[in-house]
């Protein structure tokens, strides 16, 4: 043991150099000549170092945490936690609570709705007056067409126009008014008066909003019209008064007439009034004239599930509509002052002067 | 040195004289320079404060011993360096204690390190048996190691201090207590 110890000193005498030179050369000699000495003076080197290091590591910490502990750490986290909005703390506080209270608020809106009836879809009943013609025939054909592929069974030559409405002028020079849901998604529109003639048109402008569209006659056949037998009514029109349209639900004209019954349109829509009169679809965009013959709105749509209940958008919002229109989007100016000649006329020479002034608009799209 | 020199950011070349001349003022400032980083980095991550203190001190000592050693290269700033580091070791202590959630909120630009860290994790092993093996040796062996090994202290003044009648009778104790330390530490695994 003591041999060992004596060993070790001579060792660490021997690493720290406090050895005398004769020593010196002397412990080299053993440590050249007994290779497990050697191998001693290697590990103890080794393993003090270790300590050593241990000890620096341990002072390092030491000193460390002695700067740490000078930090206010508190405030210093304070000021970097990003806080999340408020909206993000309410709910992670308070999540159980807001998804019960949620819950409970959509299972009462439902039940209310379906007592009340609400639910039963009352958007089933109102019913755009849009014709769709020969929508299966024209499915057909397509079908027909393609499986055949042959020239002269083109769609062009045998589709008679998708859809039809009814418009009428609000000038002489070939503008014409109808609804929006009528040419919607149209690759193109004609009209056709009531002699028969059919012209080309190009949408000028559209109000979806208020489901107004206007249209312009480009067809070079076209010769203006005499000017306008009526004129637009800017006031609201009362409760009772004889109103009456005429349009084309089907080939030829077809007078629809009744009562202003609703200052208000479908659901309380403002925009529109609500008459009493026989409408079919295809009256569409067709002209609402009081008993002295101005027009006081566009025919809209009907009711499905009460017959006889139509609704028209009011002329305030047509002139608002004629008044918005980009003027460089107009070739021609647009002059929408007529001068009311039906006034004190009977009923059916009304309509023989309104005829030429209603046209069938017909909408073909691919 | 003038006062402006005495706080605030050291510079890059600052801290690395200053570790190498054991400057108390340099890792001071370099410490209180860089702390609201990381804790920043560690408190909106998934951390609390005593994670960041010990993340950032680990980062520190990496930096200590590598510019100690002389093998640190500064390619970046010191403080991208730093940082990268942290994030690299917070990154695997969330990833061990299973808080990981995926992403990591990040606040500055980083470098990608890894060898660093794990050379450090191998001396952090061998430190970690030295404690034990010096917990278990008991006094007074373990403070004789201590102030001859680390405190560089004399024989005469350990002599002293627990009372023995001579140097010798001193030294032969120091030995054994070697002695068994060495037993200790090797016995580990």
């Amino acid at each position: 043991m003591s041999e060992n110890n004596e060993l070790t000193e001579s060792i660490e005498r021997y690493l720290n150099g406090e050895m005398t030179k004769p020593e010196r050369a002397q412990f080299e000699e053993l440590r050249a000549k007994d290779a497990s000495i050697n191998k001693k003076v290697a590990e103890h080197k080794h393993f003090i170092n270790l300590v050593k290091q241990y000890g620096e590591r341990l002072e390092l910490e030491r000193r460390l945490d002695a700067i740490h502990d000078e930090i206010d750490v508190h405030a210093l986290e304070e000021e970097l936690m990003i806080h999340p909005s408020w909206v993000v703390r309410m709910w992670r506080n308070h999540h159980s609570k807001i998804s019960v209270a949620a819950s409970i608020a959509i299972f009462a809106v439902l039940s209310t709705l379906f007592f009340t009836g609400y639910l039963n879809n009352r958007n089933a009943n109102y019913g755009p007056l849009k014709g769709k013609i020969d929508q299966l025939e024209r499915d057909q054909n397509n079908l027909k067409n393609k499986f055949n592929n042959l020239p002269v069974q083109r769609p062009q030559m045998t589709n008679p126009g998708n859809f039809r409405g009814t418009g009428f002028a609000i000038s002489t020079n070939g503008y014409i008014v109808t609804d929006n849901h009528v040419i919607r998604n149209a690759d193109s529109v004609y009209v056709q008066a009531a002699d028969g003639k059919s012209y080309r048109t190009k949408v000028v402008y559209t109000e979806p909003l208020n489901d107004i569209a206007i249209l312009e006659i480009t067809d070079p056949s076209f010769k203006p019209l005499a000017p306008l037998p009526y004129t637009f009514k800017k006031t609201e029109t009362d409760l009772g008064e004889g109103v009456f349209t005429i349009g084309y639900p089907k080939d030829n004209i077809v007078l629809g007439s009744g009562l202003l019954t609703s200052s208000t349109g479908d659901r309380g829509d403002t925009t529109q009034y609500q008459i009493s009169a026989l409408l079919d679809y295809g009256h569409s965009g067709g002209p609402l004239l009081d008993s002295k013959g101005n027009i006081i709105g566009i025919i809209n749509g009907k009711q499905t599930r009460v017959a006889g209940a139509a609704f028209a958008v009011k002329t305030s919002y047509l002139l608002k509509a004629i008044k918005d229109i980009p003027t460089d989007s107009l070739n021609k100016p647009l002059n929408a002052n007529g001068k009311n000649t039906l006034a004190g006329l009977a009923r059916p020479q009304q309509i023989k002067r309104l005829e030429n002034y209603v046209f069938m608009v017909r909408v073909y799209n691919q | 040195m003038s006062k402006e020199t005495n706080s605030g950011i050291p510079t890059d070349s600052e801290v690395i004289l200053g570790i190498l001349n054991n400057s108390e003022n340099v890792l001071k400032r370099l410490y209180l320079a860089y702390f609201p980083m990381i804790l920043q980095l560690v408190i909106n991550n998934n951390g609390n404060t005593d994670d960041a203190k010990d993340i950032y001190q680990e980062a520190i000592i990496v930096l200590y011993n590598k510019v100690k050693t002389g093998d640190f290269e500064l390619s970046s700033k010191l403080k991208t360096y730093i940082y990268s580091i942290c994030r690299r070791l917070w990154l695997k202590r969330l990833t061990q204690m299973n808080r990981y959630g995926g992403d990591i909120k990040d606040f500055q630009e980083f470098l990608v390190v890894d060898d660093e860290t794990e050379k450090n994790n191998e001396r952090d092993i061998q430190f970690n048996k030295m404690g034990s093996a010096l917990q278990q040796l008991g006094e007074p062996c373990k403070t004789i190691i201590e102030d001859f090994y680390i405190n560089n202290k004399s024989m005469q003044e350990i002599c002293e201090e627990f009372g023995y009648t001579n140097a010798d009778n001193a030294k032969t104790q120091k030995y054994k207590c070697l002695q068994r330390l060495k037993k200790l530490f090797f016995q580990q695994k």
